[in-house]
């Protein structure tokens, strides 16, 4: 069995006193003492305010913090909790915490909770993420409800942004992951869901965790492989997801793990979707809420000059990823100079489907495609954020919305190059 | 006197003769072997390239830029090239082991120096190739790595690195080979040192100013640098 080679013995004997439950929360952690308490006590407030009659535990997976996070989550306790939670809950919520020595990426903690999962026979399964600050029980509710209630497999969130945060997921992840998938889920690589007990057994039984690609961006996958293996799945309107600093700030880790894994999946499941196919919507459960318009700090001639600097620096690497034409109007837009530089949506997605193309060829190590690609991305954020600076959230939206088309349409491009000899 | 020439003429032919005799066997020999070399060679050259198309060997090259390398020489795809030489290594033996059979005076002892020295001439040319393969896949790891933390120069420390590992490389390499080893050791560490003392000289002296920033930058003026830092989230 699968989760033999990655449960401890320690760890094992705990979820054995813990026995079956029907809800299993997943905490993967490194290093998250400021925060992991509060998250827990929240999900703990969630559990029993919603689900008091249902058996369930939350399982800490910790990539061996040096900081006190592991001590925090065994402390937390019901006594703890804020008043107006259910006191009379009928189920006793158990709460275990594990180290895994094998890798500091989240992937390994991720292979634990659904391993964990199967082997309590968890029927509904979520994982929430450290850094989720603004947590608020409802959220529990809002992505267990859907798999308990409507035998739903798989549940993303939706969060209440700044309209200039998760620029990667608006630019590229969640367009290209729409076009070629032809489902529109808004949170391709989700940091809080759910999903069924079927669902984690199906991803237990897949031969991936080995993969490299996988302990970056676990989640990622997750959603394209309930796309593609043809589960159910819906979206929940959350709430203010908080800016997370040590996750974001580095751009080649963030397009390791999101546009790494996606250009990977495309490897195993390609064609997914006919190219003149309709997207499908996603049900969303919950209230929306508009974007946040608060300023954002940027420097965005320093995001210019990184584009430019880049794009002269790496000229013979993308010589070697990208076509000719697309290089040189590449070139032609940098020599346009800041005031009047704009990275169209066409040439935009042109540039992505000949990565992901290059990556399937493996012109040369698929990581440094990927680390390629991060002076360009800061040109399209660039002007993103030029474009963007005074628009309103309805006008973001169908910024972000034209750009999906522009992913869409050029769908046959895609298909075109992704076999062809460049 | 006519007899005298008659009788030497005579027994120089039968001596041509005997030598001729003697010598066409051998020759014969001699052709058996460098036809049955050519096909044993010509079924390594196969072997082995069906092998490396196998492991992917080209594929693994291109990750590392070889083949790049050797596209802008005008030669072959690496397991064809690595192939080929695998034959004319192969044959090339065997044409020694032939002209061993002739017999020929002193050709022996160069012959046996040769397959001594083949075992040397593949370590070293295994370490070239691997060392110019790392060369090449760590230039560009630096490059993107300097590109992407934004460092000046990120071509100039690409090459510096493409350039110690190659120096590094070659020394091994003729090391292994045998030629002109302490030239070579000598050279590396001359070459070697005199890089590093340029570097901490140009960064100690040429660079004061940038080196005081950085070491301030780096160790004392952190919250200046979060200051500094975008507010954008990718994900």
């Amino acid at each position: 069995m699968a989760e033999e080679s990655i449960l401890t013995d320690d760890f094992l004997r705990e979820l054995m006193n813990v026995g079956e439950v029907d809800i299993l929360i997943g905490v993967p952690t490194l290093n998250d003492a400021a925060t992991v308490g509060q998250v827990v006590q929240s999900i703990r407030s969630g559990l029993l305010k919603y689900f008091p009659r249902q058996r369930s535990v939350i399982v800490n997976v910790d990539g061996g913090s040096r900081d006190s996070t592991q001590d925090i989550v065994r402390a937390a306790s019901i006594s703890d909790l804020a008043p107006g939670t259910n006191p009379s809950a009928l189920r006793t919520l158990h709460c275990i915490s594990t180290t895994h020595e094998r890798s500091t990426e989240n992937g390994t903690g991720l292979h634990t909770i659904v391993a964990a999962a199967d082997l309590v026979r968890a029927t509904i399964c979520g994982v929430i993420s450290p850094d989720s600050v603004s947590i608020e029980p409802e959220w529990i509710e809002r992505l267990l409800r859907p798999v308990s209630r409507d035998n739903v497999d798989m549940v993303t969130p939706i969060y209440r942004r700044n309209k200039f945060d998760g620029l990667l997921v608006r630019n590229l992840v969640y367009p290209m992951t729409r076009a070629l998938y032809c489902k529109q889920v808004r949170e391709p690589h989700p940091a809080d869901f759910a999903f069924s007990g079927r669902l984690a057994s199906f991803f237990l039984e897949q031969d991936i965790w080995s993969q490299a690609v996988i302990q970056n961006g676990a989640e990622t996958y997750f959603v394209i492989s309930a796309i593609t293996g043809g589960f159910r799945l819906t979206q929940s309107f959350l709430g203010s997801r908080p800016r997370v600093d040590h996750s974001s700030g580095d751009l080649v880790q963030a397009l390791r793990q999101s546009v790494g894994v996606l250009f990977w999946a495309l490897g195993k499941n390609f064609p997914t979707c006919p190219a003149n196919s309709a997207t499908e919507t996603i049900t969303a459960t919950g209230a929306d809420a508009e974007p946040s318009m608060e300023p954002v700090r940027v420097n965005r001639k320093r995001l210019y000059q990184m584009f430019v600097h880049g794009l002269e620096e790496l000229n013979p690497v993308l010589n070697s990823i990208l076509s000719a034409s697309t290089l040189a109007e590449l070139n032609q837009a940098a020599a346009t100079g800041e005031d009047r530089f704009q990275y169209s949506d066409d040439l935009w997605v042109r540039t992505v489907y000949e990565f992901a193309s290059a990556y399937h060829k493996e012109v040369i190590s698929p990581d440094h495609i990927i680390q390629a690609m991060a002076p360009l991305y800061r040109g399209k954020t660039y002007t993103f954020l030029v474009e963007n600076r005074d628009s309103s959230a309805g006008d973001v939206e169908n910024n972000v919305e034209n750009l999906c088309l522009t992913f869409e349409r050029l769908k046959p491009y895609l298909l075109e190059i992704w076999n062809g000899r460049k | 006197m006519w007899d005298l020439i008659v009788t030497e003429l005579t027994r120089a032919t039968r001596e041509i003769v005997a030598s001729t005799a003697h010598f066409l066997p051998r020759l014969l020999e001699m052709l058996i072997i460098v036809v049955v070399g050519w096909i044993i060679a010509f079924l390594l050259r196969y072997i082995l390239r069906s092998v490396l198309r196998l492991i992917r060997f080209d594929k693994i090259s291109e990750h590392a830029g070889a083949a790049q390398l050797l596209n802008k020489a005008a030669l072959p795809a690496p397991s064809e090239l690595l192939s080929r030489f695998v034959f004319w290594l192969a044959w090339l033996g065997f044409i020694l082991i032939g002209i061993n059979v002739l017999g020929i005076v002193g050709m022996q002892e160069h012959i046996s120096n040769f397959f001594g020295f083949l075992p040397r001439l593949f370590a070293g040319l295994f370490f070239l190739f691997v060392g110019l393969l790392g060369a090449s896949f760590f230039s560009r790891a630096a490059l993107l790595a300097a590109v992407n933390a934004n460092l000046p120069s990120p071509r100039l420390i690409s090459s510096m690195v493409r350039v110690l590992i190659v120096v590094f490389t070659l020394s091994m390499c003729f090391e292994e080979i045998g030629v002109a080893e302490r030239t070579v050791i000598v050279a590396f560490t001359l070459v070697f040192g005199a890089l590093m003392l340029g570097l901490a000289i140009a960064f100690g002296l040429g660079g004061r100013e940038l080196a005081r920033r950085y070491l301030e930058r780096r160790f004392l003026y952190d919250d200046d640098k979060k200051e500094e830092q975008d507010e954008l989230s990718h994900l």
